[in-house]
This record gives structure tokens, C-alpha cells and sequence, in this order.
């Protein structure tokens, strides 16, 4: 009987195994990983000092209403920057949509024009959303001194631009022939809208913006790390002054409300769907 | 003693009971064809012949065990000693046949050696070797998604070949072969069983493939043994009286037979059913 | 034909319009302001402060250097959560009884829940200033998104194989590698690979609590308020993150082969 073959994927396993763990290694030096550094005494003592503060909770009543404002800022940011990021979102979706495009199904004179516009506008939506909000919001803390509404901002500019392009590749996935129909009738891009896509993809709209806003309350917890008001901010400060019964009351908001805000938009996509 | 079962009854998790009262004695080194309609209960009983499932009356004796009233580790060395070769292949689509095949011995080798074999298949020639009885074995290194139906099959089969259990059960093990190739497999799984002195139980569709290849046919029906005869003894009514339900007898269908039959009278094998 | 908004639509239309109009009073933000030509021209002069970047070979390789920074503490994180997933996976699909299911399906929510930048805050104490507390933050916030993902791939894999295996008298740790793992792998490596490129967004901004990576640069340039170099900082983040969706994108068009 001849011998047996080798196994073929035998080396190349070997290769990328062997490469793998020549990576780790500077990547360790890198992030400076050394899991000793959770037991040196200092940074013992600091985080158990830190932890026995969590008990008992800071209750107070100033700080329960300070806390309570919070908590009903990081809602309204989250619902105001999702307000604004549809400003942005709903015209640049539409524009992407080749479906509502009356250029592409007449004689095509001006199609380039079209198509110009659509490139640009999703280019555009990638530089939007390419940078994280928070980048944003520091840069409108930083430069303009701006609160709260710094976060509302960063959050209309960013998640703008992932509406954007969500809402464009829903609608040019959705059947266009009743829009298409409507065009070619000679309807407005409007009522072609309204009466030829919307009936079929209002209902992923809608989930996937309710979605979002779940996303936007979980980014608005964490904005007052670059001082935009919010949770985020009372959070940074208690940390800052290693206050262990604060933070364990704000820590507990924070569950509360991402869990809450997950709970909402589950239901509320459920009922969609 | 191969294995026995005594007043076995089997109910499933939903309320159907698929087994009522079997009782059936095996002796060590036999060679028996379980025929019945399909739903009639050959898989459940296979199962349960391979501890697999669990039934809720009755004694049950395998290879001398009673598996339901050994200590787990017992449990564990009894099924190293069963092969159930399974009706639909239980192989996950992207693993590869030699990996599929040497799975076969995870019971007998030690945890070090599966891990190992994991990285670098351990041993390829006797993965092989079994691969080769089936016609099997060019595609040692092959995909499993990238097998056909049948090939599929063969490298289950190949699986428990390797395994070489002392008790080796198969469910239709060529139910998506053609018949010339089923016709050899089947004949392959006896000359196997005689060679090695091993049980071997096998459900099968066609009926005329049982009576050719098996010295003793049982016909399952609505979970019960209906007839239990020596190949040559049974008649066409008790097949009739079987497959009622479906209308007519299954045939494999293969006219001309290929050189299987009895395998030549040899010296008998040492039995392996202590 | 129907129209597209229902009278719920509608409904829901108002009441979105209430919640956010309610929100802007609150924060006091004057919506209008945002559109008048003066707050264009602000825009305007905003935008043309980062022109041009800043190029000097120094700060570039700074910048090189964070840029390397950040790629590690995605990539370790990733790795741990990938690691820290599986354990957590295995119970939380049940495979170990309904108690255990419930314990590690609380774990996971929790560690999910705690937003990332809020486990580094955590971990700069823990760990101290530096990349280490950033990878284990990150790490213990992916860890409870990708166990979650897994243990839900888990749940819809099909059984025969392993019960096939176990069959055979193999032990637990055998049927999953044997007979689980090569039928879950491939979606749980492109979930993985999705959080890898969320990771590396996140990595890049978790400087701004100390937690190493471009954070820290960007934080410190514009504290300083040197526009300049914060537009080299963001241009590097922005180059990361497309460099890591084409590694992605690519490893998982390979792995799905
Ligand atoms: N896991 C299960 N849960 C509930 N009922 C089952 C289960 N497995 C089998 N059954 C039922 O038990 C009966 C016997 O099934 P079994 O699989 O043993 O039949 P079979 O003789 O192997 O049929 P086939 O020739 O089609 O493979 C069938 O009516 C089937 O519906
Ligand atoms: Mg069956």
C-alpha cells in the first residue's frame, strides 16, 4: 500500500500559528499587559478603599435630585441628538436612493449629475460617521465651552451619518417597482416616497432608528467624561474624588437606564416587526 | 452474550411510544437485519441497543452490562465498545473526513491524544486503510460539505470501522447509495463482523438486501418484533403483513449479484462479547 | 393604494416630535440658533482651524507610535473577550443546567451593560494609568456582548453530532471540540471579527480617561488647543478604523471558504 499523504494543511497551520505568536508578543509590550500590576499594593489598596466606599450608597436627597437631573439629561441628549441626526439623516438617505432617482429612468441627458450626487453624499456619510461622537463632542467641549448640548451635537453629526447610510440601503433594498411605476407616471419624488417605498420599509425605518436611540442612550452615559453633561460627568467627578458610595449609586443608574433603554426598544421593535 | 432485552418498552419525550414490550436475545457473533416500515421503530430500538437512549421498561443486558445501572465511567467503556453508525451522518459539515474518521476512537484514546489529534491528525494510515475498504480513499483530506450523500455515509461508516466496536450497530447505513455499491457495503459489513467475531445489528430499507446478506431477519412494526426467523424462513405473507401500511415490499432491486454472498468458510474468528 | 404613515405612524410621529422639542427645552438648546448664517460662519471657522495638519516628523511618530498603541489594546481585547466568551458561552447556552444558565446569563448582562469607558475608569484604578487598564475595560465590556452572541450561536446548533460523539464514550471537552466547535466557529469568528472593528473605535477614545492609545493625544492637543495636531490625531482614527474593516472584511471572506 503507497504511504500516506501528508497532511496538506499541516504547514500552513504550523505558519500561521508560529506567526501568530510572534505578533502577541510585541503586542503585549505594546499594551504594557501585565496582569501583576492588579495585585501591586498600591493599586490594591486604591480600588478596595474604592470598593468598600460602594456601601453604603450615597442616598442623600441633594444628591438623589442631582442625580435625577442626570439621569433625565442623558435621556433628553439621547433624544434631542437623535432628533437632530434625522435632520441630517432623512435628506441624505433619500439622496442616496437610486429608486427615487427621476434621472435615471428618463433619457438619461443628466444621469452623471445623479450619480455625482450620490457618490459625494455617501462620502460624506462615511466622513460623518467615521468619527466617533465622542471625538466630537470633546471637540465641541474643548472649542466652543459647550455642555450638554456639545453631546446632543456630536451625537446628531455621527449617528447622522449611520442613519444616513442605513436608511439609504433600506430603501434601495426594497422592492422599487411601485416607485419606479409612480415616476414613470410622471409623480413627484415625494409621492413616490410616500406611496411606493415607505408602505413596504416603514416598519425597518422605524426599528432600526428606535435601535439607534437605544445606541444613543448608552453614548449619552458616557459623553460627561468629556464634560457633556450627563450621567457621564457626575460619574467622572465622584472617580475623581474616589467617592465609592457615589459611584455606586451613579454605576446603578447606569444599569438601570441601559437596561431599561434595552428593555423599550426591544418592545418596541417587537411590536414593529 | 451479544445483548438482550427483556420486556423493553420506550416512550418518547412528546408521549409516543415507540417500543412496546421487545424482548429479543442476540448471541455473541451473530448477524441480524432489523426490516420494518419506515416509523415502525428501527432507529429507537438501534439507540437504545447503543445506549443511547434510555427506556423506561424492561431489562436491557448489553455485551453483559446492564448500561442504565453502571457508574458513568462504566457507561463510558461500554459505548467505546458500541458503533452506531447513524441514519443521517452526524458530522459537522466542515470538519474533515480524516478528523471524521478518527473521531471513531475518542472513546478508547486519552483526552491528551484527542486534543493532539485535533492539530495533527495521529493516525492517518489507519484512517485511511478504512477509507480504502469504502473506495474512499483519495479524499482523506477532503471537506466533509464537499462529499456527496453517499461518500457522506461512507465516511461514517468508516468512522465506526475504525472504531472496530465490539457491538456494531448500523441504521440504513446505504439508504443513499446506489444498489451495486449498496450491495458491497453491505457485504463488506458482514465479511467485517464474521472476521473480527463481533455482533452486527443493521436496519435496512431493502428487504431482499437483508435475506441475501443476513443469516437472521427481524421485522419491526409499530414497535414490536412482528417475526424473528432465520433468512431463509421467512415467507412473503409476514413481509406483506410488515410494509401494510406502505403497500408493497422495498426492494433494492439489484438483479444481478455482485460477488458477495456468504463470506468463504474460514476458520471461525475468537468472539469478542465477554 | 396605501400611504406610507398610518394613523398609529402618525401617532408615533407626534410623539416623537413632543419628546424631542421636550428635550431641546430641557438641555436649553436653542434649535433655531443652529441655523443662522452666524452659526454657519462659526462652522465655517470651526472647520478651518484643523487645516492643514499638523506634519511634523516628531509628532508623526507619535502619533505612529499611539496608532500601534491602540491597535494592540483592540486586538488583546478582542482576544480576552473572545476567551472570556467562550467560558461564559458554554454555561449560559445551558449546557451545564438551568442555574448555571441564569448565573452566567447575569454576568454577561452585567458586563454588558457597563458602558466601556466606564470600565476604564474602573480599571485606571485597578490597573493604573496606561493601555493595560484600557484592554482589560475593553475586554470585560466585549466579553459580555460576544458571550451572549456565542451562547445564542450555541443554542442553535444542532445536537446529533455531539450526542453522536459522546456516543462513542468520549468525554464533554472532546464532543464539543470533536463535534460543537467546527459547526459554531465560523459565526463566532465573524462576530468576533465585528467587535474587532468596534473595539478599535473605542480604543482610540479611551485615552480620554487615561487609558492609553490616540485618546490620550487628541485629549492633551486640544486641551492645549492645537488644532492642528487634533486633526492629525482624528485622521489617524479614521485611518485605523478603515484599515481594520478591510483586515476584517478580508479575514472573514477567507474564512468563509
Ligand atoms: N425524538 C423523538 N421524539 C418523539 N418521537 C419520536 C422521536 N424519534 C422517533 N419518534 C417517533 O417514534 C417512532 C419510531 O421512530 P423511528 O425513528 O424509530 O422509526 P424508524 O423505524 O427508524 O423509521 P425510518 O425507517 O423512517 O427511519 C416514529 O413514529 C417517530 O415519529
Ligand atoms: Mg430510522
Amino acid at each position: 500500500m503507497s504511504a500516506v499523504p501528508r497532511d496538506p494543511a499541516a504547514l500552513p497551520r504550523l505558519g500561521w500559528t508560529l506567526a501568530a505568536l510572534v505578533l502577541l508578543w510585541p503586542l503585549l509590550r505594546l499594551a504594557d499587559f501585565e496582569p501583576v500590576r492588579l495585585l501591586d499594593e498600591g493599586n490594591l489598596r486604591a480600588m478596595g478603599h474604592f470598593i468598600r466606599g460602594f456601601l453604603p450608597m450615597e442616598t442623600s436627597h441633594d444628591f438623589m435630585a442631582l442625580l435625577g437631573k442626570a439621569m433625565v439629561e442623558t435621556l433628553a441628549m439621547a433624544t434631542a441628538g437623535i432628533a437632530l441626526s434625522l435632520l441630517l439623516a432623512v435628506p441624505l438617505g433619500l439622496a442616496m436612493t437610486r429608486g427615487l432617482s427621476v434621472s435615471r429612468i428618463g433619457p438619461g441627458r443628466r444621469a452623471w449629475i445623479g450619480t455625482l450626487v450620490r457618490a459625494l453624499v455617501r462620502a460624506l456619510l462615511a466622513v460623518l460617521r467615521g468619527v466617533p461622537e465622542l471625538v466630537w463632542a470633546l471637540l465641541f467641549v474643548r472649542v466652543f465651552g459647550l455642555g450638554a448640548s456639545a453631546g446632543v451635537l456630536a451625537l446628531g453629526i455621527t449617528y447622522g451619518g449611520m442613519l444616513g447610510k442605513v436608511y439609504g440601503e433600506i430603501l434601495e433594498s426594497t422592492d422599487g417597482r411601485t416607485a419606479r411605476g409612480l415616476l414613470e407616471a410622471g409623480s413627484g419624488r415625494v409621492a413616490a416616497l410616500f406611496y411606493g417605498l415607505l408602505p413596504h420599509a416603514g416598519g425597518e425605518l422605524v426599528s432600526y432608528t428606535v435601535y439607534r436611540w437605544e445606541c444613543a442612550v448608552r453614548a449619552s452615559v458616557v459623553m460627561g467624561f468629556v464634560g457633556a453633561g450627563g450621567l457621564g460627568q457626575l460619574m467622572d467627578q465622584s472617580m475623581k474624588m474616589l467617592n465609592g458610595g457615589e459611584a455606586a449609586s451613579i454605576l446603578l443608574t447606569f444599569l438601570l437606564l441601559v437596561l431599561a433603554a434595552d428593555g423599550l426598544s426591544e418592545f418596541l421593535r417587537r411590536r414593529l416587526a | 452474550m451479544g445483548f438482550s432485552l427483556k420486556g423493553v418498552g420506550l416512550t418518547h419525550a412528546n408521549g409516543f411510544r415507540a417500543l412496546r414490550d421487545v424482548d429479543l436475545r442476540v448471541a455473541c457473533g451473530e448477524r441480524v437485519a432489523l426490516v420494518g416500515a419506515s416509523g415502525a421503530g428501527k432507529t429507537t430500538l438501534l439507540r437504545v441497543l447503543a445506549a443511547a437512549l434510555r427506556p423506561d421498561t424492561g431489562r436491557l443486558s448489553l455485551l453483559g452490562t446492564d448500561p442504565w445501572d453502571a457508574s458513568p465511567a462504566t457507561l463510558r467503556r461500554l459505548r467505546a465498545r458500541i458503533g452506531l453508525v447513524h441514519q443521517a451522518p452526524p458530522i459537522p459539515p466542515r470538519q474533515r473526513v480524516v478528523t471524521a474518521v478518527l473521531a471513531g476512537r475518542l472513546g478508547q484514546w486519552p483526552l491528551w491524544k484527542s486534543l493532539a489529534s485535533l492539530l495533527y491528525p495521529l493516525d492517518p494510515e489507519g484512517a485511511r486503510h478504512q477509507l480504502a475498504r469504502l473506495d474512499l480513499g483519495e479524499r482523506l483530506y477532503e471537506r466533509c460539505d464537499r462529499l456527496s450523500g453517499g461518500q457522506l455515509q461512507r465516511v461514517a461508516l468508516a468512522r465506526v470501522l475504525y472504531q472496530q466496536p465490539d457491538l456494531f450497530l448500523a441504521d440504513e447505513p446505504v439508504s443513499a447509495m446506489d444498489p451495486a455499491l449498496s450491495e458491497l457495503t453491505v457485504a463488506l459489513l458482514n465479511e467485517e463482523a464474521s472476521r473480527r467475531g463481533v455482533t452486527l445489528v443493521a436496519s435496512l430499507h431493502a428487504v431482499d438486501l437483508a435475506l441475501r446478506h443476513f443469516p437472521r431477519v427481524i421485522g419491526v412494526k409499530e414497535g414490536q418484533v412482528l417475526f424473528d426467523l432465520p433468512a431463509g424462513q421467512v415467507r412473503e405473507a409476514q413481509l406483506r403483513e410488515l410494509y401494510a401500511a406502505e403497500g408493497s415490499v422495498p426492494m433494492a432491486g439489484l438483479a444481478v449479484l455482485p460477488d458477495a454472498g456468504q463470506p468463504a468458510a474460514a476458520a471461525p474468528p475468537p468472539l469478542r462479547c465477554a | 393604494m396605501r400611504a406610507g404613515i398610518s394613523p398609529a405612524g402618525v401617532f408615533g410621529l407626534v410623539l416623537l416630535a413632543a419628546a424631542a422639542a421636550g428635550s431641546f427645552a430641557f438641555l436649553e438648546m436653542p434649535l433655531g440658533a443652529l441655523f443662522t448664517g452666524s452659526a454657519a460662519r462659526e462652522a465655517v471657522a470651526f472647520v478651518g482651524r484643523f487645516i492643514p495638519p499638523e506634519t511634523d516628523p516628531a509628532f508623526l511618530a507619535k502619533v505612529g507610535w499611539a496608532a500601534l498603541e491602540t491597535l494592540a489594546i483592540s486586538l488583546l481585547s478582542t482576544l480576552l473577550a473572545v476567551l472570556g466568551g467562550v467560558t461564559l458561552a458554554l454555561p449560559a447556552a445551558g449546557r451545564q443546567g438551568p442555574l448555571a444558565r441564569q448565573a452566567a446569563r447575569f454576568v454577561l448582562n452585567l458586563l454588558r451593560s457597563v458602558p466601556e469607558l466606564v470600565w476604564a475608569t474602573l480599571m485606571v484604578l485597578a490597573a493604573g494609568l496606561g493601555p493595560f487598564a484600557g484592554t482589560l475595560a475593553l475586554a470585560l465590556h466585549t466579553t459580555g456582548v460576544l458571550g451572549r452572541l456565542f451562547a445564542e450561536a450555541l443554542e442553535n446548533t444542532p445536537r446529533a453530532p455531539a450526542q453522536a460523539v459522546t456516543g462513542l464514550g468520549a468525554g464533554p471537552l472532546a464532543a464539543f471540540l470533536y463535534a460543537v466547535l467546527p459547526l459554531v466557529a465560523p459565526q463566532w469568528l465573524a462576530y468576533a471579527l465585528y467587535r474587532w472593528e468596534m473595539n478599535i473605535r473605542m480604543a482610540a477614545i479611551l485615552g480620554f480617561v487615561g487609558a492609553g492609545g490616540l485618546g490620550a493625544l487628541l485629549y492633551y492637543s486640544l486641551s492645549l488647543f492645537h488644532e492642528a495636531e487634533a486633526s492629525t490625531v482624528i485622521l489617524a482614527m479614521l485611518a485605523m478604523a478603515i484599515a481594520v474593516d478591510g483586515a476584517s472584511a478580508w479575514l472573514r471572506q477567507r474564512m468563509a471558504g
